[in-house]
């Protein structure tokens, strides 16, 4: 390493190689969320917990804040204990935001990680080892979403008592206790996109690969593709809010973008955009 | 009203005939202390193996609150295992003679205290059973640990500390092995012999202690600072308001320093009492490790002032929160309590008539650590239960399994001390004789100095002390 390496500004390995940077990304999952379009069903935590065999840990437990729900619906509203008039809430009820893992290009949880138990791949996800895992938890508390789940418990015959065992799903592992868990993209569905176009002899086109989240939403409000790909809805979204990776704050000029990452600020370049929703005055 | 730090007409077969007595026929008290200990250990095993069972839930970890009391308590016990180095070799290389009748037992202390912070790393992992991944052994799948990981490092820095001063402690105590070796029979006499190497406290055998109890105490400070300054890491490293603080490695290394002063007022003074070492650790002594004590309490509480100043000015919204949460917000309780025992009760430490009185003394000591025990959960816990995202908010309260195991760490250090007290010398023999020559040297009254000359078996000026006659 010289000095001239050691001074350099280190954001760009970050980067892919074309610009200079240290990887090779082939894709960059993204992924679309407009809260407009956004009516707090859960319906994307509840298909989140069937495609990736997520425990239901019980109300206790869920209530001592040991559960585990990969998507989050966070809902917000004017708290008149803390100041704000219930008026907002009153007229209009609460705004929500499903929160699912960032995939930051800058993740703050893989440097901390003790084993490199989770790193960044070449599809431009933040993958999570279950096996390597051992269970520090430094990655929960280094993310400043918080939005990684930890098995306190195993919940294997618990959760899913005969015949619900069945339901499991076959293409990716039930997680024992003491392992870190979170939101991968449904990764297990991006390989199979993967495989069928390898097989078809193509790329990997924008539709081949949708989350569980995305098809189950009833509005439409998530989309989720190929940052990489110019032609994917996803793309075109996040050029028409003029919203760019490795920014920290977004063009907010004209009040049709409505593009913003959550908190961006922190330079932890996040490949969620979420567009604001945009109320009555 | 004692004035000097040792009498310098002590006899040297006495202090061998003291410090050897204490190492004899421990009295009733001495097993129900390790009894008590045993039982506490107990408790944190019986904790730990539920724990191990059943995962990290019973111990009411949560989301966010993913580190909790484990963390802290190795926080602090790594910041006990401070004092050692510092009246070894900080006092050591500055000439401080007034150490040598104490430092040997704050240096077991170093090597103790880091054998139970070792433990809270491997106690709090999920998979404990893997926790030699993070140690950066040849795979041969070719898998390292994460070099970027403050984690890492902490192992890296711990497992250097431990052995350095594991081998401080062992190398300096060669000469008094040798003492106990030569009055000793049975099993205690084979375990002597091995251990002190041959000594026979010719020239060259002292010169080489000199040259390499001088190289290892040098060695052992930027060490000592560093492991510290690591520990902090793992907090300032992260991005999270309340950790992010450059001011983290001073601020641990200060409060690592106070509350390992503080265990040595305790220490010091169990010692005195039980073993009646009267005339070694003395009042004086109690009184130059309290001044010190009082001057780190203050650089503590300087650097703590500086923290919440440069949180208030930087207007960070979140971080703002937080300082103001942990004034006010459901911990506030205990964060007074740290502020109080850390940077209030140390100002008796000011007062001459406090600092030669013993049970007072006593209760300070104790109530300093309970700040510095506190201060370590109040770095964790706020900043986990209060952090960017509004929607993790969480306050959390450990459960009694976090408690029996914190309680059980402090059964197995008391353990440790007990058992390295009755096996080896606690009172360094050799360098109390070497410091009462010195004495003897300098500040000769009329009446010592014929004493001195009236002694032939004494080493003549500018010798060195021999363990000949021990």
């Amino acid at each position: 390493m010289s000095l001239k390496n050691l001074l350099n500004d280190w954001s760009h390995y970050r980067k892919g190689i074309e610009d200079g940077g240290f990887y090779e990304y082939e894709h960059m999952w993204g992924m679309v969320v407009d809260l407009n379009k956004c009516t707090g069903c859960n319906a994307c935590s509840v298909s989140c917990y069937s495609e990736n065999n997520l425990a239901v840990v019980g109300k206790d437990r869920m209530m001592k804040g040991q559960g585990l729900h990969w998507l989050r619906l966070e809902r917000y509203w004017d708290e008149p204990d803390m100041g704000g008039d219930d008026k907002e809430f009153q007229e209009r009820g609460g705004s929500f935001l499903p929160m699912m893992c960032q995939q930051c290009n800058a993740a703050t949880c893989e440097v901390v990680c003790p084993v490199a138990a989770t790193y960044h791949t070449p599809d431009g996800l933040n993958a999570q080892i279950y096996n390597r895992c051992i269970g520090s938890r430094y990655c929960s508390n280094n993310c400043p979403y918080r939005l990684r789940y930890f098995n306190f418990y195993s919940y294997y015959e618990e959760s899913w008592p005969e015949p619900l065992n069945q339901q499991l799903n076959p293409d990716l592992s039930v997680r024992d206790k003491g392992v870190m868990e979170k939101c991968t993209f449904c990764i297990q569905r991006i390989r199979t996109g993967k495989d069928k176009a390898a097989r078809e002899g193509r790329e990997v086109r924008d539709g081949d690969v949708v989350t569980a989240c995305a098809q189950s939403c009833p509005t439409q409000a998530i989309t989720f593709g190929d940052l990489l790909d110019k032609d994917a809805q996803v793309t075109k979204l996040w050029k028409s809010h003029q919203v760019e990776l490795g920014k920290t704050k977004q063009n907010k000029s004209d009040e049709d973008l409505r593009g913003y990452r959550v908190l961006e600020g922190l330079n932890t370049d996040p490949c969620v955009m979420y567009l604001d929703r945009v109320r009555e005055v | 009203m004692q004035t000097k730090d040792i009498n310098e007409n002590i006899a040297w077969a006495k202090i061998n005939a003291d410090v050897l007595r204490s190492m004899e026929n421990p009295r009733k008290g001495y097993w129900i202390a390790v009894g008590a200990c045993l039982l506490m250990i107990a408790c944190a095993v019986m904790a730990e193996i539920y724990q191990y069972q059943v995962g990290m839930g019973p111990s009411n970890l949560n989301w966010p609150h993913m580190w909790d009391l484990y963390i802290a308590t190795f926080v602090f016990w790594i910041g006990m295992s401070h004092s050692g180095t510092l009246l070894s070799a900080i006092l050591h290389i500055i000439g401080a003679d007034w150490r040598k009748p104490i430092y040997r037992f704050a240096e077991a202390m170093t090597t103790f205290s880091l054998l139970t912070a070792g433990l809270f790393p491997i106690i709090h992992l999920g998979r404990v059973w893997n926790m030699y991944w993070v140690l950066p052994y040849v795979s041969d799948r070719g898998i390292w640990p994460n070099f970027r990981s403050p984690l890492v490092w902490d192992a890296f820095a711990i497992t250097t500390y431990l052995t350095s001063s594991a081998l401080f402690l062992f190398i300096g105590m060669i000469p008094d092995l040798a003492i106990c070796r030569d009055n000793a029979r049975g099993w205690r006499q084979k375990l002597y012999t091995v251990l002190s190497l041959g000594w026979q406290g010719d020239d060259r055998q002292w010169r080489h202690f000199r040259k390499i109890y001088m190289l290892m105490a040098c060695f052992l400070i930027p060490l000592a600072v560093s492991v510290h300054s690591i520990v902090s890491a793992d907090f300032a490293m992260s991005i999270m308001p309340g950790w992010h603080v450059t001011t983290f490695p001073p601020y641990f290394v200060a409060g690592a320093l106070y509350s390992g002063c503080a265990a040595i007022i305790t220490l010091f003074i169990l010692l005195r009492y039980f073993f009646r070492f009267d005339e070694y650790m003395t009042i004086p002594i109690l009184e130059k490790t309290c001044k010190l004590t009082f001057a780190i309490a203050m650089v503590w509480t300087y650097l703590n002032l500086i923290e919440f100043a440069s949180t208030w000015y930087s207007h960070d919204p979140v971080a703002k929160e937080l300082l103001w949460a942990k004034f006010t917000g459901p911990y506030a309780p205990f964060f007074w309590m740290m502020l109080f025992c850390g940077s209030v009760v140390p100002f008796a430490l000011a007062f001459e008539k406090m600092r030669r009185h013993l049970p007072t003394m006593f209760v300070v000591s104790l109530l300093l650590n309970l700040g510095m025990w506190l201060e370590r959960w109040m770095i964790v816990t706020p900043t986990l239960s209060l952090s960017h995202s509004p929607f993790a908010w969480d306050v959390m309260w450990p459960s009694m399994v976090q408690w029996a195991i914190v309680f059980g760490s402090f059964g197995w250090f008391g353990l440790l001390f007990l058992i390295f007290v009755k096996v080896f010398p606690s009172v360094s023999m050799y360098e109390v004789k070497e410091m009462v020559f010195h004495r003897r040297r300098h500040a000769p009254s009329e009446e010592t100095a014929q004493k001195l000359h009236r002694r032939a078996d004494d080493p003549k000026p500018g010798a060195q002390p021999s363990t000949e006659g021990a």
